[in-house]
């Protein structure tokens, strides 16, 4: 077992030099064969072969990731984590995450700085005030906390905002939800990491997984860059890459998502506010940069870089929502590969070829979901069947017309 | 600014073109029977190539549609044509 991290462990490691800290995970070389293998090293597939070996026993697991742990979207986003969503079937399952997330940093012994700090919704109009009421007595019921604040409340929680009525688009109250926030993303991949590697499971990094070992056909396993690693179950968890191994037809469009980090500055915004009017969404980290994000590139791609005018509508709905940060320099800007389904919902379930379960379609949105998916994919695999959360989200429902069509609750935003 | 070629009107800005579709992917025939399987297919399923992709573009000041090939992992268009009934 790795040691485990304490306030006593620091203190110990600062007076020796920080020299025994010892590696967090091992390195190992990939077995011939294992019970299970999970494709993709992100948030969802390192929480899957957690749930795996900590909920279900499971010990022959593998985690297969092409690049660096969390090289993918969980280290690639903009960190925030909500429930606020308007079908029963989602606030069950981001609220299912939520709760997880509340718990995460005790039960993994590694600190993924939870910030409650709040999100709001804002609303421009009356119109959209109104329709801001539906939404949270839709989420009061799905027993989702959820309040519906007025502009004076706004300009409390973030007086950065602009919140003149001669905005151009003046702030009329919004959507308030108090258990949201922000998490470290590295540090939920990393966490999720080393506490599956101290249950047995093998983490194998810089290892391509190129298509998939088909058996009288069935998936017996996968082939990689490091040869043919057998198992009779496969879960598969790749965001944007899930149509690019072959093998099944699946309802996703891979999409650049775009974000920003400013440079370091005192704190102005102590909450994360979002414009669905400006496209633009914003919270502040700890370190004092401020974590933009926006809408998808207008364009199908897989390139982790984004386009011109995508940047544009982001940034200058950002100088709309808060002018006193027109002068802000920005640090860097990115983009990452992100999955988008037609109803904005994920896909979680069996594919058509017998032994492969996908976990996927989170868009700009899953990285609030990654306790839940894994929890729901682990659950899958182990049992071969769904837990009641993940059952609406089967590939089946585009077949039945049965979508959930969150675009308005996750339009644009993370 | 990335700029796309239409064989009309030259290089223009990319905000100028509109992307439109898988191009191959046939509605299928509704004056016969059609499976849930067949129109879901067709409804919610793309090609979503890594690399090479053929894909169907508007460019939206001449309302000309185009057959565009185009790499998606480097943005490169790598060739253009008009998209015309019966054409392609
Ligand atoms: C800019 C941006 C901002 C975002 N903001 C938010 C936000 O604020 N809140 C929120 O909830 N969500 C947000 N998201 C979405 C969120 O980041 C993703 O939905 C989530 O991280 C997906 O996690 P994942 O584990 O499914 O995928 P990833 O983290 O992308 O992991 C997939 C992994 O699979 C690996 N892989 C791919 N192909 C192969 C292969 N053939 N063989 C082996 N490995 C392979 C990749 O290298 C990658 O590491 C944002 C996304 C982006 C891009
Ligand atoms: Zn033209």
């Amino acid at each position: 077992m790795t040691k485990s991290y304490s306030g006593f462990r620091l203190l110990k490691e600062g007076i020796g030099g920080n020299k025994g800290w010892g590696q967090a995970w091992r390195t190992p070389e990939p077995e011939k064969i294992y019970d299970f293998i999970i494709v993709g090293g992100g948030g969802h597939g390192l929480a899957t072969a957690y749930y795996l070996a900590k909920k279900h026993g499971q010990k022959k697991v593998a985690v297969i990731e092409r690049g660096w742990l969390g090289g993918g979207n969980t280290g690639r986003n903009t960190t925030v984590v909500r429930s606020n969503y308007f079908y029963p079937e989602s606030a069950a399952l981001y609220d299912m995450s939520l709760k997880l997330y509340e718990q995460l940093s005790r039960e993994l012994n590694f600190n993924i700085m939870l910030s409650q700090r709040g999100m709001v919704v804002l609303a421009h109009s009356d119109p959209e005030m109104e329709l801001s009421a539906r939404i949270v007595n839709a989420m009061q019921i799905n027993g989702t906390d959820a309040e519906l604040i007025d502009a004076d409340r706004v300009k409390k929680l973030a007086p950065i905002l602009n919140t003149r009525p001669d905005a151009r688009f003046p702030i009329k109250g919004g959507v308030y939800q108090g258990r949201g926030g922000t998490a470290r993303h590295d540090a939920v991949a990393w966490g999720y990491a080393r506490a599956a590697d101290a249950l047995g499971v093998d983490i194998i990094q810089n290892c391509e997984v190129t298509n998939f070992l088909i058996e009288g056909g069935e998936c017996k396993g996968v082939e990689t860059s490091k040869g043919t690693i057998r198992a009779s179950r496969v879960g598969v968890a790749v965001a944007g890459h899930s149509t690019v191994m072959g093998g099944y037809k699946l309802p996703i469009q891979t999409y650049t998502l775009q974000a920003f980090v400013s440079e370091p500055m005192k704190p102005v915004m102590d909450t994360v506010a979002f414009s669905p009017s400006y496209g633009t969404y914003f919270s502040q980290s700890d370190k004092g940069g401020l974590v933009i994000g926006g809408g998808l590139d207008r364009i199908p791609s897989y390139a982790q870089k984004g386009n011109m005018p995508a940047q544009e509508a982001v940034l200058s709905g950002l100088i709309e929502m808060a002018p006193a940060l027109a002068k802000v320099k920005l640090l860097r800007h990115w983009g990452g590969a992100v999955d988008v389904t037609p109803d904005s919902s994920p896909v979680i379930g069996p594919v058509d070829v017998p032994g492969i379960y996908i976990n996927c379609g989170w868009g700009t949105g899953g990285f609030k979901a990654i306790p839940a998916g894994g929890y729901l994919l682990a659950h899958l695999l182990a049992t071969g069947k769904h837990h009641e959360v993940s059952a609406p989200f089967d590939p089946s429902r585009f077949r039945k017309g049965r979508l959930i069509d969150e675009a308005a609750a996750s339009g644009i935003a993370h | 600014m990335q700029r796309f070629p239409c064989p009309f009107c030259g290089l223009r800005d990319e905000t100028e073109f509109f992307y439109a579709g898988d191009l191959g992917k046939v509605r299928p025939d509704t004056t016969q029977p059609v499976s849930d399987e067949e129109w879901s297919a067709y409804l919610n399923d793309y090609a979503n190539v890594k690399g090479r992709a053929k894909e169907v573009w508007v460019h939206t000041a001449c309302q000309e549609y185009l057959a565009l090939e185009r790499d998606t992992v480097t943005m490169d268009v790598l060739s253009v044509t008009q998209f015309r009934k019966g054409e392609i």
